[in-house]
Formats: structure tokens, C-alpha cells, sequence
């Protein structure tokens, strides 16, 4: 069954509110990882306190990753260093997503 | 005087990022050390702060509050002075500058035990209490009465920050557990102080060393605020110890307070709070210009200065 894996990347002090953000827009579920790398807002260390990246992984019907990637770009793009991509994904068990 | 070694860590960790040297503490271990640091500081002022009356208390830390307001504006008033800094920005530097480094307090706490002057151990306290205001301040500056996320979302992530938590949260642990029931934790916390402070210090010189490229990039007027505004601030410091009647070693503690600048809960509230500053900017002045001069410059000269100008330095 197919369903959509929405990837954000993006700073840690975002956290929080990116989860409740997402789970308000209908992802039942999410998964967080600490990361670091470089991009168009120069490098990005997870070493020092909040100041490094974190990456947001949700699995969910094509509408909520919609509505999700609709409220990121409306709310943070301009302010925030962020990136999100889409990748179509098959699971088991539809109904848990 | 010889120099404090806790100091010496700053210095190998500063050579040692500018020399991109292949080292670097885990964050777990910078955040650990950070932890045990601030707890520390918060249970050594609760517990003197059963010694203290609570009338006495409650005026010194209002006046502290207001100390930290005035650093603040003052901060802002300098920084409107450039042209080419918006006033989002100003805004965030000042919150930063009025708000207060945690680091930089344990170090004049270090110093202080390296002299050997004593000071009122309930100074601690003010700590809690100075890095809010400015950071108040800071936002209403920026964005009126209107932060971003609504002032609900904010009071949760100022209030709950780490320092925050762990600074008062010690200050209880302190008030209500007293000198005797800590000493079963003492050792990590008190006695090993000085070598969790070296630690820490060897990771602030590599993170300070990685910013220090960007001083280049945010042109000289933040370079030259960065080492003018310490000075300033511990003018209003040393002015608000005095009218506060602390001694030698609590005035420069206040001193100090007050030429520090926030790297920790300030950089988190207005990245939250007025997102269209930029962060490189303050975080660079406070973490790569104002920390490394205070603890290498700006505390041996507020004392040396203090001690030949205050009125108890005699006794």
C-alpha cells in the first residue's frame, strides 16, 4: 500500500513546535533524529546546545503531508533554515498511518 | 597572581579549534558538564540563602531584575547608533547582553577562590533572576507586544528553558536539603567544580574558535560592541553592587554579570521569539568576542579595578 514519507530537516530549537504543528495537521506518528550538515545557511554542528539540525520523518496519506508542507513553508521558510522532501514509500499497515 | 588553570583549558581548546585540531567533546558530554555546572551554582546559593533574611532577599533580587532591564536598553541604545543593523537585530543582541552567561559567572567564581576572596554565596540567585528581563525586553523591542508563536508558546520556552529549570531547581535542592544533607553529593558537585569548569571551558574554547570566522563576516561595528558593551555592563554591575551594599567578592560577581552576555538561554528564546534576527549575529558577539574577553581579560580587570576602588576592600 502506498503512502507518503514526508523528510524535514531543519534547526533543533524547532522542535517542539514542529510536533505539535504536525500531529495538529493528522500524522499519527513521527520520528526524530539529531543531524548536522551544510547548506545555504552554512554549516550546521549538532555539538553546541541547539544550534545543530534535527530530521523530521512522517509517514502519512498524500493530504497531511500536503497540509504539513503547506504550514512549514507558509510559517518557516523565510525565517528558519529548512528543507523538506517527499518520497513515495510502501507499508505493511495502512491503517497505522 | 599566577593564572587560574581552569583558564588554561580555555586557551588549549581556543588553540586548539583555531588550529583545527581533530577534537571535539560530544555534545552529550558538553551538555552533562553543563548540567552539573549549573545545578552546582543553584545549590551552593540555596543553601546560603537560608542565612538570609527574606525581606533583604526579595529587594536585592528586585533590584537585580531592574539591573537586568537597564542592560538591556542600554545594549538596545548603543546598537541603534549603527545604520546598517535592523532593529530585529539590535533587538536580539540587546537581549543577549542584558541577559546573562552562566560560564562566565563560574569562572569569576573560580577566580575568586584562586584569590581567595570570599564573596555572598547567595549571588547565585541573581543569576535565575537576570536572565529574564532582557530577554522580555528584547522581544517587546523587536515585535511590540506581538511575538512570534503568541507570548503562551514563549513563557514555555523561556521559562523552561534548561538554565532556568536547572538553576532554580538547584536553588531549591539547596534551600531545602541544606549544607548537611548535601554532603553525600558533594563531592561531584562541589569538590570536582573546578575540573567539570576546566571541561567545560576546553569545549567554550573549540566552539568559540569555530566562530570566530564569522567576527570577519559581521563587519567591525559588532566586533567593537562585543568588547565595549562588557565594559559598559560592568559599570551598571559594579553600580548596582554598590547601592546593594554586596562586598568585594559579591560585587564582582555582580560585575561580571553584568558585562556577560547570554549564549544559552537568550539564543533560544529570540530564535523562537523574533526569528527574523539573525542568529549568527548575536551568537557570534556573545560566544566569540564577549565570552573569551571576560574570562581571559575582563574579570582580572573588573577585580583589580574593584579592589583598589571599593569601600570594604580594606577588611
Amino acid at each position: 500500500m502506498q503512502r507518503k514519507l514526508l523528510t524535514i530537516i531543519t534547526e533543533a530549537s524547532l522542535e517542539r513546535r514542529l510536533i505539535a504543528g504536525i500531529k495538529q495537521r493528522g500524522a499519527h506518528g513521527y520520528t526524530i533524529t539529531e543531524a548536522y550538515g551544510e547548506g545555504s545557511r552554512g554549516v550546521r554542528e549538532s555539538g553546541f546546545e541547539k544550534a545543530g539540525n534535527i530530521r523530521v520523518e512522517v509517514v502519512c496519506d498524500s493530504s497531511v503531508a500536503e497540509r504539513i508542507a503547506n504550514w512549514l513553508r507558509e510559517h518557516y521558510y523565510r525565517d528558519y533554515a529548512m528543507i523538506l522532501f517527499l518520497q513515495d514509500v510502501e507499508v505493511m499497515r495502512p491503517e497505522k498511518f | 597572581m599566577t593564572l587560574d588553570p581552569v583558564i588554561l583549558f580555555f586557551l588549549l581548546g581556543l588553540g586548539a579549534g583555531i588550529l583545527k585540531a581533530d577534537l571535539r567533546l560530544p555534545a552529550a558530554v558538553y551538555e552533562l558538564l553543563s548540567v552539573l555546572l549549573l545545578l552546582s551554582i543553584g545549590m551552593k546559593g540555596g543553601m546560603a540563602m537560608s542565612g538570609v533574611p527574606a525581606s533583604e532577599l526579595v529587594v536585592q533580587l528586585a533590584a537585580v531584575a531592574v539591573m537586568g532591564a537597564v542592560t538591556g536598553l542600554v545594549a538596545f541604545g548603543l546598537l541603534r547608533l549603527s545604520r546598517g543593523l535592523g532593529r530585529s537585530d539590535a533587538a536580539s543582541i540587546a537581549a543577549h547582553y542584558g541577559s546573562v552567561s552562566v560560564g562566565t559567572y563560574a569562572v569569576a567564581v573560580a577566580f575568586l577562590a584562586h584569590v581567595d576572596v570570599s564573596f555572598e554565596e547567595y549571588v547565585a540567585a541573581f543569576v535565575v533572576v537576570l536572565e529574564v528581563p532582557a530577554i522580555l525586553i528584547g522581544i517587546v523591542l523587536a515585535r511590540g507586544a506581538r511575538p512570534e508563536g503568541g507570548w503562551r508558546a514563549l513563557a514555555g520556552e523561556v521559562f523552561l528553558g534548561k538554565s532556568v529549570v536547572l538553576l532554580l531547581g538547584g536553588l531549591l535542592i539547596g534551600l531545602i536539603a541544606g549544607p548537611v544533607g548535601l554532603e553525600g553529593i558533594s563531592p561531584l558537585f562541589f569538590d570536582a567544580f573546578k575540573g567539570i569548569l576546566a571541561l567545560f571551558l576546553l569545549e567554550m574554547g573549540l566552539v568559540a574558535a569555530t566562530q570566530l570566522g564569522a567576527i570577519r563576516r559581521h563587519g567591525l561595528f559588532v566586533l567593537g560592541f562585543a568588547l565595549v558593551m562588557p565594559l559598559i555592563g560592568a559599570v551598571i554591575g559594579a553600580g548596582f553592587a554598590l547601592v546593594m551594599g554586596l562586598s568585594l567578592g559579591g560585587a564582582l560577581l555582580l560585575t561580571t554579570l553584568g558585562a556577560s552576555a547570554s549564549y544559552i538561554a537568550a539564543p533560544a528564546a529570540m530564535r523562537m521569539a523574533v526569528p527574523e534576527a539573525n542568529p549568527g549575529l548575536s551568537l557570534t558577539a556573545s560566544l566569540a568576542i564577549t565570552f573569551p574577553f571576560n574570562v581571559l581579560v575582563g574579570i582580572p580587570l573588573y577585580f583589580r579595578i574593584l579592589q583598589a576602588v571599593w569601600p570594604t576592600a580594606g577588611g
